[in-house]
């Protein structure tokens, strides 16, 4: 790739800016559901939960033993997908600043 | 065809489909023997790192463990699977794209320290001997009961094999043969629960199946297991927060657990094998998929296995007792010494002197067979003479069955076929290879790759390199062998060593080698040693010196996440004090974390250090 102009590189430098700020909050909201889902349900509400029943289940036991073990595969494939999608949404945006960048000149 | 005739069959087919993989995948330079050519798809290495990760431990141990705690094992299941997330979320695609070979690699080039290198190198070094000493524990066990041979040609005939296909493959033979252990293992795994739950509650799939009535009753298995557990004086199988497993500990060990697995690693290593960034993060997805196959399976066969060792034993007669109790009872991992009235009982430590069912432990055989020398002379004379055992096992903590001989047990307990019960036989010696052999890469490419070529001997070339590497591996075998052989008495302290200080050394360091870019290397090495040393010397204190739980009462197992919160604020405070990292580091912060193909990724082959 050769050198862009420095306005192009500017934007390009903002738009990878605002690609990790997202990385980030999605990184985030995942990680605070990850603590509820196992943290929470699983060990600090466990006690409370017990007093509800899901089939033969005491929830907090079957959060413990079962539901959140289930949540965090599913937190991974949100991250999977939602970082894919982020991939290719800043790919876009890179792609038009270097097209614009070179129909400029 | 008997158990033995099935094992021989089973043992057999699967270790020449191992050598077979192992030798199609013979490699010849540093690339493929480390991170296996970088082209395994994120699918097949979801497969390889589950296997990796699931150990003898949690193949052969783990439900046993739950069966004992009941609530309280759900730590092991949340703490083995959530470090998954973290694993998936903060390390594995930054440490991908950084694209080097190790995990002291990256630790030693982002803070361009050698001192930061080498002690990431020797925790790496600590974590992964610690572990391979258990898995040639569990292929030795396996032996031993299934082929009827001594635990050490076990362990010999075990260290053969890995040391064969690991030094042939690398990591490339690794990586195809741990996709087939998977399979064996899981297969072996899941078989006996789904025929152990149709039998126990008429429902095929056992996650449900535990949830589900008993046969012929109106009676959830869960709520009859809490009510057996009340009756016999132990607590209730599904209450939170007995004993010494009260709410504060827990959390500390579900949360030193998951740090500590994010930060292991043979497990970290195994990113480094896959294409690109986006291959990463789905293969942290499948990783945690197929081990969530046997992590979501193991606490039905631990409420299964809990269910059975009441209902077979509870009561019975000498004469009514079970083959598998007699088979079980020549390894002394469960042993009867009766009051007199002829009858077993089984009890829990509110109904402690009633208990009459223990295990050998570390008791030799001479040991053992005095106290029931003693024990059977205090039952002739009535009490006037001899010993009673039972006071004498209590005061051992010898009570109750040994937790390893759960998932072994169950298939015989619930009476399934012979070639079912071989079939756990291979699967568990599938689960403790496939860890072995990961492990014993780590140790040689930490030996051969850092310390050899990138701290002593940068000129070496990648023949030498590679001939080390096979060498390494060849030591570590050996020694990883006779830790088989001479077990050190206190393995489960020792695990938890481990995690403790992946938790309070790697972790902190990685996360903020990627999210601070700010932090140079005179807070990660300081972050790194005050967290390893509060965790280290807080562990032996209490393990070993009689220190009381002077911090919140939290037990060595979960004491990591204090050392990690250490390491974190020690790290931070001194961050602004201290001289940044140099231009060179912080660019290459910047490119891990640009999204693909944005920028040239680091390229292994170009770099010119490697």
């Amino acid at each position: 790739m050769p050198p862009l102009p420095s306005p192009a590189a500017d934007s390009i430098a903002a738009a990878n800016a605002r690609y990790w700020r997202s990385n980030v909050r999605l990184t985030l909201i995942l990680l605070a559901l990850w603590a509820f889902v196992g943290l929470g349900c699983g060990v600090l509400f466990a006690d409370w939960l017990n007093q509800f029943h899901l089939g033969g289940f005491p929830l907090g036991f079957w959060f413990a033993q079962q539901g959140s073990i289930l949540g965090f595969l599913l937190l991974i494939l949100v991250y999977s997908l939602g970082m894919g999608r982020l991939d290719r949404r800043h790919r876009r945006e890179v792609e038009r600043l270097q097209q614009q960048a070179g129909g400029g000149q | 065809m008997t158990v033995q005739a099935w094992t021989f069959l089973f043992t057999g087919l699967t270790f020449g489909l191992y050598l077979y993989l192992a030798f199609r995948a013979r490699v010849r330079d540093t690339q493929g023997f480390y991170v296996a050519g970088r082209g395994v798809p994120a699918i097949l290495n979801g497969m390889a790192t589950a296997a990796d990760w699931m150990s003898a431990a949690s193949f052969l141990s783990m439900a046993g463990l739950i069966s004992f705690l009941g609530y309280a094992g759900g730590v092991y299941l949340m703490g083995w699977t959530g470090g998954f997330v973290l694993l998936a979320l903060l390390l594995a695609p930054y440490l991908r794209k950084f694209g080097h070979f190790t995990v002291p690699d990256f630790v030693g080039d982002r803070y361009e320290s050698s001192i930061a290198r080498l002690v990431a190198l020797l925790c790496a070094l600590f974590i992964s001997f610690t572990y391979v000493a258990g898995q040639m524990r569990g292929v030795g066990i396996v032996f031993a009961r299934f082929l009827e041979v001594d635990v050490n040609v076990g362990v010999a005939i075990g260290m053969a094999l890995v040391f064969v296909y690991a030094t042939l493959g690398g990591m490339k033979g690794i990586t195809w043969t741990q996709i087939a252990q998977y399979w064996v293992l899981i297969l072996a795994y899941v078989i006996p629960v789904v025929a152990i739950s149709w039998q126990l509650t008429g429902q095929p799939v056992p996650q449900i199946g535990m949830g589900s009535n008993v046969q012929e009753t109106a009676v959830p298995l869960l709520a009859k297991l809490d009510q057996i557990q009340r009756d016999l004086g132990f607590t209730e199988y599904t209450a939170a927060f007995t004993g010494e497993w009260d709410k504060i500990n827990v959390f500390c060990t579900a949360l030193a657990l998951m740090v500590g697995t994010a930060g292991l690693p043979h497990v970290i290593v195994r990113f480094y094998t896959v294409k690109n960034v986006r291959a990463a993060r789905w293969s942290g997805f499948w990783a945690l998929f197929f081990i969530a196959m046997l992590y979501l399976t193991a606490p039905a066969t631990a409420a299964f296995a809990r269910y059975y060792v009441f209902d077979s034993l509870q009561g019975k007669t000498a004469a009514e007792l079970p083959d598998w109790y007699r088979t079980w009872e020549k390894t002394g991992l469960v042993v009867w010494l009766d009051d007199g009235d002829g009858k077993l009982c089984y009890s829990g430590p509110k109904q402690q002197d009633k208990n009459e069912l223990f295990r050998t432990g570390a008791l030799s055989t001479e040991q053992f067979a005095t106290i029931r020398a003693q024990h059977q002379q205090w039952l002739d004379t009535k009490g006037s003479g001899g010993v009673d055992g039972r006071a004498v096992m209590t005061a051992k903590k010898l009570s109750g069955p040994d937790a390893d001989i759960l998932v072994l047990a169950t298939p015989e307990m619930a009476q399934l076929a012979a070639w079912i019960i071989a079939l756990v036989a291979a699967g568990g010696l599938a689960a403790a290879l496939s860890t072995a052999s990961g492990l014993l890469l780590v140790i040689s490419s930490s030996i051969a790759h850092d310390l050899y070529y990138r701290m002593l001997r940068p000129q070496a070339t990648e023949a030498q390199r590679l001939r080390l590497s096979r060498t390494t591996i060849g030591v570590a075998v050996v020694i990883a062998g006779v830790f088989g052989i001479y077990p050190p008495g206190f393995v489960s302290q020792v695990v938890a060593f481990a995690f403790g200080l992946a938790a309070a050394s790697f972790f902190p360091v990685l996360v903020l080698g990627i999210f601070g870019k700010r932090t140079g290397a005179i807070p990660a090495v300081v972050g790194m040693l005050t967290g390893i040393g509060f965790t280290a010397s807080y562990i032996l204190g209490t393990v070993y010196f009689g220190w009381t739980k002077w911090c919140f009462g939290i037990g060595p197992q979960g004491i990591g996440v204090v050392g990690m919160l250490l390491n974190f604020v020690v790290a931070l405070l001194l961050t602004p004090l201290c001289p940044a990292p140099s231009a060179n580091a912080q660019a290459m912060v910047d490119r891990i974390r640009e999204p693909e193909g944005a920028g040239p990724g680091v390229d292994i082959e170009a770099a010119p250090e490697h």
